[in-house]
């Protein structure tokens, strides 16, 4: 991709990212996020119902990456079956950790493939998934 | 000055880091090495050459702290592993046995974690009371404000000399009469302290006072807790074993040494003693007194510099040390200093491990600048240079 246009689309996603601020609601499942290795602190809450996920909102502080990473990640699942999130969040830990990946499935979140080359901020990209995959995890075992 | 002490300076970085860990001289590193190439052994005990070379270096650092934090008697020095370990040893090993509930331990919000947390664990173990004195408005604390704070319920202060963050120089002197009057301990986190500041722990009345080797040109994993020597007396061990015992017996029986070898349990980090020492014997050759001024007319430059960049915010410009925090406006500090990195600046971002004081500063995050004796005016051009092209921020971090 080329860096110019990869830069537009995290830069829009990280000064107007989509869905921040959380809901006063019982139906969602919230988790905070703590980066161990920055400062990164996010919320994220997440609602499925009948096995699809409705909606996805965040709210926190953090660094560009993290911001636009949530962003996107947002985007890309909103709508998707449970079952084919946990595909993009694979596939999309896959492509930081610069294994092979359905390229196809990630859509936008294709804008962080060279990440997974400054380790340092592959933590920052990971946060929004690490997340959401918690979240399905907590939903599954309930 | 002494830039060519430092080999890691060679490369072409500017190193604005040193309140997280300082750069290392060679002498400092030679006498480690030469521990372990010439006179590799275990102290205490040994009857060959190696080993009364190594005890007489290890022994010997006792006396080289004692000097330089003003102490009496050697035997008030304790090995650590560091300023975290020294504070533990306090608060567990003499805090818990000393204090009763609803006594109070007086401290403020811009303290580390490690001046923090193992308070509030004895708060929720015994019910003692942690309480803040509120800091000023440019963050420092105030002698008149902890006044304030005392009364009878009041029997420790735990304070940094230097905060981390702030970088206000604390009065020990006058805190130190105030405890004395009041009987109050007194505690003394000296980890930013040590080789910037003066610390004399006899003429501050200071009972505990804890601070790492790493911060001051020395190696890592390795410090000292100084403690007047009958409360030393009266401080449990954590750890016990080998070297600490003097006598044991399988009907249950055992006698423990006295200060400061009843704390020193199991083999200790002997070539980071050693280079500690010569840590010491390194920043006294230059004196306290000038790498503090050195520092503070340095950071008196960067402030004015930083003035004439209109999207900086700086948080603590007027603190009499050579710690600087501050942020570019509408940045995370994280990608300032991600940015800064591009250019080879090394500056720290985050909370500092004081997560208090966003209550007071109303900001989790920011970029640290800490100097240390070898930085220099050309490096406070670099960074200000870099941060001139900040509006490109995006392009470098992303």
């Amino acid at each position: 991709m080329d860096s110019n246009l990869r830069r537009e689309i995290i830069l829009e996603h990280y000064e107007n990212p989509v869905n921040r601020g959380l809901v006063d609601d019982d139906s969602y499942i919230l988790k905070n996020t703590n980066n161990d290795s920055c400062i990164d602190n996010i919320d994220i809450m997440l609602k499925v119902d009948d096995g699809i996920i409705k909606d996805i909102r965040f709210d926190g502080e953090a660094c560009a990456i993290s911001t636009s990473a949530t962003s996107v990640m947002i985007n890309t699942l909103l709508g998707k079956s449970v079952d084919e999130a946990k595909k993009i969040l694979q596939n999309y830990q896959n492509m930081i950790d610069e294994k092979d990946y359905d390229k196809e499935l990630l859509g936008e979140l294709n804008v962080y493939d060279e990440i997974g080359r400054q380790p340092n901020r592959k933590m920052c990209a990971l946060l929004p998934s690490n997340a959401i995959k918690s979240i399905l995890e907590m939903l599954e075992e309930k | 000055m002494n830039r060519e002490d430092f080999p890691m300076l060679k490369e072409d970085i500017v190193y604005f880091d040193n309140g997280a860990t300082t750069l290392k001289p060679k002498s400092v590193v030679h006498a480690m090495d030469k521990y372990y190439l010439e006179h590799t052994s275990n102290i205490h005990r040994g009857e060959y050459d190696a080993s009364i070379i190594t005890n007489q270096l290890y022994d010997g650092v006792r006396d080289i702290v004692r000097d330089f934090i003003h102490a009496k008697n050697s035997d008030e020095i304790v090995y650590t592993s560091g300023t975290t370990e020294g504070i533990n040893m306090v608060v567990f090993g003499f805090m818990k046995k000393h204090l009763k509930k609803g006594d109070v331990v007086l401290t403020d919000r811009a303290e580390h974690a490690s001046n923090v947390l193992p308070w509030l664990v004895l708060a929720r173990k015994m019910g003692i009371v942690v309480k803040y004195v509120p800091l000023d408005d440019d963050y420092s604390l105030s002698v008149a404000k902890l006044e304030k704070e005392i009364d009878d319920k009041v029997k420790v202060i735990s304070i940094a000399k230097v905060s981390n963050v702030v970088g206000d120089v604390r009065d020990t002197k006058r805190i130190g009469e105030i405890c004395k009057s009041k009987n109050i301990y007194f505690v003394v986190d000296a980890a930013q302290a040590v080789s910037h500041v003066e610390v004399d722990v006899v003429d501050d009345n200071i009972d505990f006072l804890a601070f790492s080797a790493h911060k001051m040109a020395g190696p890592t994993g390795v410090g000292a807790l100084y403690g007047k020597y009958e409360l030393l007396c009266g401080m449990d061990p954590l750890k016990y074993g080998g070297g600490m015992n003097q006598e044991f017996s399988s009907d249950g029986d055992f006698e423990i040494k006295t200060p400061p070898l009843k704390f020193e349990a199991g083999t200790p980090a002997i070539a980071e003693v050693i280079g500690m020492g010569e840590a010491i014997k390194y920043v006294s050759k230059i004196g306290v007194d000038k790498i503090h001024e050195h520092e503070v007319s340095l950071k008196k430059y960067l402030v004015s510099e930083l003035r004439k960049i209109p999207n900086i915010i700086m948080y603590n410009e007027k603190s009499d040390s050579g710690i600087l925090a501050f942020n570019l406006e509408g940045v995370f500090a994280q990608d300032t200093a991600i940015f800064l990195n591009h250019f080879h600046i090394y500056v720290r971002a985050g909370n500092h491990c004081t997560k208090m004081l966003k209550e007071e500063m109303n900001i989790r995050n920011t970029c640290r600048i800490s100097m240390y004796l070898y930085n220099n005016k050309s490096d406070v051009d670099r960074l200000i240079d870099a941060l001139k092209q900040s509006e490109n921020i995006f392009k470098v971090v992303i």
